[in-house]
């Protein structure tokens, strides 16, 4: 999608060879921010109503800090959650819970589903799961079919396929994974509208018309977990360099606001910069940082890039950093073999099962929470060797947390990581 | 310029190149576009070196040099390309195309890095090839044509990777972008990349003084008149987009090894390839520039950003720094060859030579 939004603007940047800057700067402006980013789209749960994609212009970490929010995640990061021990999926922080009564159903439902796009790891894992999280449904008779239409992280298909569901559909629940906050409001509200339930999911939107929003804690409890890991290892003065995918992503840049003043409270000198994950991009950032002196520590907002991270250091013939990934294998095995001090935070994948389970819910007239926060929980060095064990022979784009462990095909489907 | 059969009754002056003494050569070649970036580089490295004093050491030189080197080779690739007076966007795309490639077909198996290499080779050849015609035989233009192969290379590799990376292939074709030859005096570890662009540049140089070098300048100053004098347009277009398709190939090996696979890797790499050249001197719309000047246009380009980062601008402002550096090398390097022209021939100033700079307008 970068290279269509750079093909558009290279016409015309050929046409006067001037535009080039254009092209970039024009992305994180006239499309959604997640629409070039690999890993942005994976979270934004955290986003409440109160962030608007208005304010995408970047820039300083504190238009992306809301005291308030952050320390209601600070507690959600300890807080007891509901539901089964040995399901995280179904677990939720005690809250208000919605009556469904009046959409009780018999018989197998159509859902749709307006997915945002699969266009990194993190979806792509979660899309797989969601697929056989279906299946179970369907072989128990409470899901009849589910027509998904995917929008490639464009804001304006996503409205489209929307009101396509809305008008010829004939969907008897909506699941929304929405690619932005804002934007995507005005549809989910027509969506709501119909008297039929509407879930959404991973990213909010600015109405709380849906039956239940599901997300796990959010970007701040990312941004805590990872600093105060670092802060544990390092001492005052040491310089940290902060990968990041890109700006204007919400739930991103709450994960650095979160982080950035936890740093700056510290006394710790924290360097960001914007890699677009690429790999390319993450070792010249690394190599410049290091010739110029050392570092200590290295922080990511999303794990897609961590080896590339690890290997400039390693091309450069110096000590490993203390250092925060993500729960993608690629990061767990690279961090096994090196052995250097870090932790994965982890933006629970397996609230991709959650929609289709409170679907279900609905339909037989329980009451489910109307936030309903999962549980985010990094994983720990200590975890790690029951993590790899576990995932052995998952490709390295799989995400640790999962959570598909139950469902059919296991492990097979994950392993083939054929798309639906 | 529709009369391309203009007589020039002068006499040809002498090839000034090969007037005067070595020191006079030297510094009359600094003082044109494609020597000057030479001096560009070593501004720049003693800037970064006042900046910063670490990276002036031999082992963080070469070190950059490795880095750089697969953007250096692209730019090689495209310097044929231009100099001939077309354009090669699809550069980026065949990058990543081959990236994704490496990570998915040879996976962990050692076995398989010969026949995929290979493989990867003949599909970039392939790509130049389709590249080529379409400009030439369908006379489309070609940013028209390779626009159209970056679109149809991104789709494929959208279709194959769903957007997301792939596991890394084995270790051992890695090395090749990644690895070095150890234990060398002065420098430590000398890094693949930087001999494979040694190599690769010293072939470009040679190549550009051979016939085929020498005629695809001409035909990107006045293909018609190059025509005429029996020379294969066609021919020499094609091979131009064979070349440059290969060098993005070789780009993209060394990128699978320097960084790993991503469909990231590649991201604008026609434009920061086509920067390259246009800082190296050569003009746009074809017939002059050399292609060492093409690989010095991608270092001083690299070490710019290097510089910005070491004063502490942000990286966001690398994108806004590149276009106005294409602006500005277009117009100084269109302007300077124009004076360089104008002054070696005072006798003709009406003939169809009389702005060298702008040759796409005629077309």
């Amino acid at each position: 999608m970068m290279r269509t939004t750079i093909a558009r603007g290279g016409l015309a940047a050929l046409a006067s060879l001037a535009l080039v800057a254009g092209c970039s700067t024009d992305q994180s402006l006239d499309n959604p921010p997640a629409e070039e980013d690999p890993a942005a789209a994976e979270d934004t749960a955290g986003d409440t109503a109160e962030d608007t994609a208005e304010d995408q212009a970047g820039g300083g970490s504190d238009e992306w800090f809301d005291q308030a929010v952050y320390e209601e995640q600070d507690q959600q990061r300890s807080a007891t959650f509901e539901g089964p021990e040995d399901q995280p999926w179904l677990q939720y922080i005690d809250g208000e819970m919605a009556d469904t009564s009046e959409y009780t159903a018999d018989g197998p439902q159509k859902v749709c589903f307006s997915n945002a796009s699969i266009d990194n790891p993190w979806r792509q894992t979660g899309w797989i799961t969601m697929n056989q999280q279906l299946q179970v449904l369907q072989d128990e008779g409470v899901i009849s079919q589910m027509e998904t239409r995917d929008a490639q992280a464009d804001d304006n298909a996503q409205i489209a396929d929307i009101d396509y569901f809305i008008a010829e559909g004939n969907c008897d629940a909506f699941v929304i994974s929405p690619n932005s906050t804002a934007a995507l409001t005005p549809a989910v509200e027509r969506a709501c509208d119909t008297g039929k339930p509407v879930v959404v999911f991973d990213r909010g939107v600015e109405t709380d018309c849906a039956t239940t929003f599901i997300h796990p804690i959010g970007g701040y409890a990312w941004g805590i977990d990872t600093a105060e890991f670092l802060l544990e290892h390092l001492e005052e003065g040491d310089k940290v360099i902060a990968l990041r995918i890109l700006p204007g992503v919400d739930v991103l840049e709450h994960r650095w606001a979160a982080a950035q003043r936890i740093f700056e409270d510290a006394g710790i000198e924290a360097v960001d910069y914007f890699t677009g994950a690429d790999p390319t991009e993450i070792k010249s950032i690394i190599s410049d940082e290091l010739t110029t002196g050392e570092v200590q520590g290295v922080w990511m907002d999303a794990g897609d890039g961590a080896v590339a991270a690890i290997e400039a250091f390693e091309d450069a013939g110096r000590d490993y950093p203390v250092m925060t990934g993500e729960d993608e294998m690629s990061f767990l095995r690279k961090w096994e073999d090196t052995g250097l001090t870090g932790l994965a935070p982890v933006y629970s994948n397996f609230q991709w099962r959650t929609p289709l389970l409170a679907v279900e819910k609905i339909f037989a007239g329980e009451e489910v929470p109307r936030e309903w926060v999962l549980p985010q929980e990094p994983i720990s060095e200590d975890e790690r060797a029951d993590f790899l064990a576990a995932n052995e022979g998952m490709p390295d784009g799989h995400y640790a947390k999962f959570g598909g462990e139950d469902l059919p095909g296991y492990p097979e489907v994950w392993q083939e990581r054929i798309i639906p | 310029m529709s009369a391309p059969t203009v007589v020039d009754s002068t006499p040809r002056p002498a090839l000034p190149a090969r007037e005067g003494s070595l020191p006079a050569r030297v510094l009359r070649g600094a003082a044109t576009p494609g020597g000057g970036v030479v001096v560009l580089v070593l501004l720049l490295l003693a800037a970064i070196i006042a900046a910063n004093p670490v990276f002036g050491q031999p082992e963080s030189l070469i070190r950059f040099v490795g880095r750089t080197a697969p953007i250096a080779i692209a730019a090689l690739g495209q310097y044929f390309v231009i100099v001939s007076g077309e354009f090669d966007l699809s550069m980026g795309a065949v990058v990543t195309t081959q990236v994704v490639i490496a990570g998915n077909l040879i996976g962990q198996e050692d076995s398989r890095v010969v026949p995929v290499l290979l493989l990867m080779l003949v599909i970039g050849a392939l790509i130049g090839v389709v590249n080529g015609l379409a400009t030439t035989w369908l006379k489309v233009p070609s940013f028209i044509v390779t626009l159209g192969t970056m679109l149809a290379l991104s789709g494929f590799v959208l279709w194959w990777t769903g957007g997301a990376a792939q596991g890394n292939p084995v270790d051992s074709f890695r090395q090749i972008g990644r690895g070095g030859i150890e234990g060398v005096p002065v420098v430590g570890v000398l890094p693949y990349p930087a001999l494979i662009l040694t190599v690769l540049a010293v072939g470009a140089a040679w190549l550009q003084t051979r016939p085929f070098g020498r005629t695809l300048v001409a035909v990107g100053d006045n293909p018609e008149a190059t025509r005429l004098a029996g020379a294969s347009v066609w021919g020499l277009k094609t091979r131009a987009f064979v070349l440059s398709a290969l060098s993005a190939t070789v780009a993209g090996i060394i990128l699978v090894g320097y960084a790993g696979v991503h469909p990231s890797v590649g991201r604008g790499y026609e434009f920061t390839a086509i920067t390259a050249v246009v800082l190296g001197g050569v003009v746009l719309g074809g017939g002059r520039g050399w292609a060492l000047s093409a690989a010095a246009g991608a270092f001083a380009l690299e070490l710019l950003f290097t510089l910005l980062t070491f004063l502490g601008v942000r990286s966001t402002w690398r994108d806004t720094v590149q276009g106005v550096i294409i602006i500005v090398a277009v117009a100084v390097a269109g302007r300077a060859w124009q004076r360089r022209a104008t002054r070696r021939r005072p006798a003709a100033p009406d003939t169809a030579e009389t702005d060298p700079g702008t040759t796409t307008g005629e077309r």
